[in-house]
């Protein structure tokens, strides 16, 4: 072939000369260290970041769904459920669920950006960086988490109007599961994201996968005295094990007959083993973490 | 081996037997060649001639399936990293966040790949000023027209003092000004920024700004020279004529001038050694009242032409361009 490295070497313009007609900043990258990791994560954290905060109407329009439930749903199924609360407040006891469905929906559209990156092409640029995609996979998660960790701090600030009153041990363990929940839901659409690259597919199946959980969840029932095969569903929706120690924190201080914590918070057995909300916590983590590797090793298979 | 540039023992790019399959079909069937430092080197050839496959092979985004290439000395397989951190890219399509500001854009960019932080807010003004995007620093990259998002995106793959810095056809899809503005730039960061500038196009106009061009066709280099080089290989300058009856033309410059003449659309082409000398011997010898003459030098399409036996605009027809334009309007 023609193509050989023989050919003439450029007549045109010379290379040029080693120093540059002004004083040129040359920056040597460094090599990819535990470090350099570390920073890439914080760059693709701190860009979800910037841009949740940029987006106004994403905040108001994911609150708007959980708010519906709290306060409609909530007012007008009271009367009806006041039977059986033995002098709750109904919507003091949806309250945990409604938590993590705004938690959920923030996470869901927080995964979906990342949908968006790779059809407007940000995704490219991240991909092509010297760091590992491990790092852009786990920043993404971590900031999924952040943006919805927070949304679910606005409507912890609200638990006065569901009659739960302040109190900080209280704020930081619902505030503490609102980020665990967040962190497995971001790292569970990006799994998804990792295959399906259409938003609108994605949306989809989030919506599938989302409204099913909240509701086997109990976040709208108490979970005990239920029919065997919605029991079974209920014990293996992970959501469960975020609203029940939700509930358990917030109903630990509340100041109601044994007959109201009997029948709103019985908390979630296995086989007749209460457990514990700190293995319920575990539930969570230690799905988000799967999740999240398996969104890693996805990712990284991707070329 | 000669090197392309003997001061430099270590090409800035170099490939050899370079293939990539995908499943059945060949995108590149096994290319040589070398980038000498410095230089300004493109890729031509319509779209689907393996272009992009070869960028995206050299950028580490692409395994090859069979051959090796180095860039900046680095082993594209092997040395994955090393390669990326020597690189900048300008993607055809393209890959800012329209929600940041230009200069968060930079930003990001620069911690991304780890310019010290005392380096970075000098250089980030330096590559803008360069694109003459600095006073637009603080604006949304949403708001900004095609030609200014390219600069910027320009700036960006400058950012980290890349020395091989890739452009997968800088200008597609741009007006033909913002065009001609993107390639000063480029030539102007050819000199001050001490650059290998690696570049693919399907414009024969903007090969003509590169030290050395490569003709891709079908996954195959077919050709590979300076613009200058490859002009005079093809040689004749090309006369168009228009007659009332173009076969008797024809005929006529068989006869008097041994020239084979073609006829198409109505005008009729041939090509000799010296056009603006031969004009007025046409006129005095041919017998046959002239409608209209033109005489042009040899352009890249007509080496294009001369080495594929199609022009690149029919090459491309046959080709996705219609689908690929129907997919960037999309993700506008």
């Amino acid at each position: 072939m023609a193509t050989e490295t023989g050919t003439t070497p450029p007549a045109l313009q010379p290379p040029p000369a080693s120093a540059p007609a002004h004083e040129v900043a040359r920056v040597r990258v460094p090599t990819r260290t535990a470090r350099s990791e570390l920073r890439a994560i914080k760059v693709v954290w701190k860009r979800e970041l910037i841009r949740f905060s940029r987006d106004r109407l994403r905040i108001l329009t994911s609150l708007m769904q959980p708010f519906l439930f709290l306060f409609i749903l909530g007012t007008g199924i009271s009367s009806l459920a006041s039977a059986g609360t033995h002098g709750v407040n109904f919507k003091t006891f949806i309250y945990p669920g409604v938590v993590c469905m705004a938690v959920m929906f923030t996470a869901m559209f927080s995964a979906a950006s990342i949908v968006w990156d790779r059809e407007f092409g940000f995704l490219r640029e991240m991909m092509v960086a010297p760091v590992g995609r491990s790092s852009i996979v786990l920043g993404k998660c971590l900031g999924g988490a952040t943006v919805a960790g927070f949304q679910g701090l606005i409507v912890i600030a609200i638990s006065p109007l569901v009659d739960i009153p302040y109190e900080l041990s209280l704020i930081l363990e619902l505030f503490a599961l609102a980020v665990l929940l967040a962190f497995a839901i971001t790292a569970f659409g990006m799994m998804a994201a990792a295959r399906i690259t259409q938003m609108q597919s994605f949306m989809a199946v989030m919506q599938m996968a989302i409204m099913p959980m909240f509701f086997l969840s109990g976040a709208l029932y108490s979970v005990a005295n239920l029919p065997t095969w919605l029991a079974v569903l209920n014990r293996l929706d992970p959501l469960t094990y975020a609203v029940d120690p939700m509930r358990r924190a917030i109903f630990a201080r509340l100041d109601i007959s044994e007959a109201a914590r009997h029948a709103l918070d019985p908390g979630v057995t296995w086989f007749g083993w209460p457990v514990p909300s700190a293995v319920e916590a575990a539930v969570v983590a230690v799905l988000g973490l799967a999740m999240l590797s398996i969104a890693i090793w996805e990712f990284r298979r991707a070329e | 081996m000669v090197s392309p540039q003997l001061d430099s023992p270590a090409p800035a790019v170099s490939v050899n037997g370079l293939v990539k399959r995908y499943d059945e079909v060949e995108a590149v069937r096994g290319i040589d060649f070398e980038v000498g430092v410095g230089e300004t080197f493109g890729f031509l050839g319509p779209n689907g001639a393996g272009k992009s496959t070869t960028i995206n092979m050299l950028c580490t985004l692409v395994k090859p399936s069979a051959g090796s290439a180095m860039v900046a000395g680095h082993d594209v397989v092997r040395e994955r990293d090393e390669v990326r951190r020597n690189i900048g890219l300008v993607f055809q399509d393209t890959t800012l966040d329209g929600y940041l500001t230009a200069e968060e854009n930079l930003s990001l960019h620069a911690e991304l790949y780890g310019v010290p932080r005392e380096l970075v807010a000098e250089r980030i003004r330096q590559v803008m000023e360069m694109v003459e995007l600095w006073e637009r620093r603080s604006h949304l990259v949403n708001t900004f027209s095609g030609g200014m998002k390219r600069r910027l995106e320009i700036a960006r793959g400058l950012l980290h003092s890349p020395r091989v810095l890739f452009l997968d056809e800088p200008t597609v899809g741009l007006d033909p000004q913002t065009r001609s503005s993107i390639w000063s730039y480029i030539t102007k960061l050819g000199r001050e920024e001490d650059i290998t500038i690696f570049l693919t196009t399907h414009y024969m106009d903007e090969a003509e700004y590169c030290d050395r061009i490569a003709i891709m066709d079908q996954g195959r280099i077919i050709v590979l020279d300076t613009p200058q080089a490859l002009k005079a290989s093809v040689g004749k300058d090309r006369v168009q004529i228009q007659t009332d009856d173009n076969q008797a033309a024809i005929e006529a410059l068989r006869e008097r001038f041994e020239i084979e003449a073609t006829v198409a659309e109505g005008v009729v082409t041939f090509g000799v050694a010296e056009g603006e000398q031969f004009v007025p011997q046409l006129f005095a010898e041919l017998g046959l009242p002239i409608r209209s003459v033109n005489v042009s030098r040899p352009s890249l399409d007509d080496v294009f032409m001369s080495y594929t036996g199609t022009t690149i605009r029919d090459a491309e027809s046959s080709q996705s361009d219609t689908r690929r334009n129907v997919a960037r309007m999309m993700s506008r």
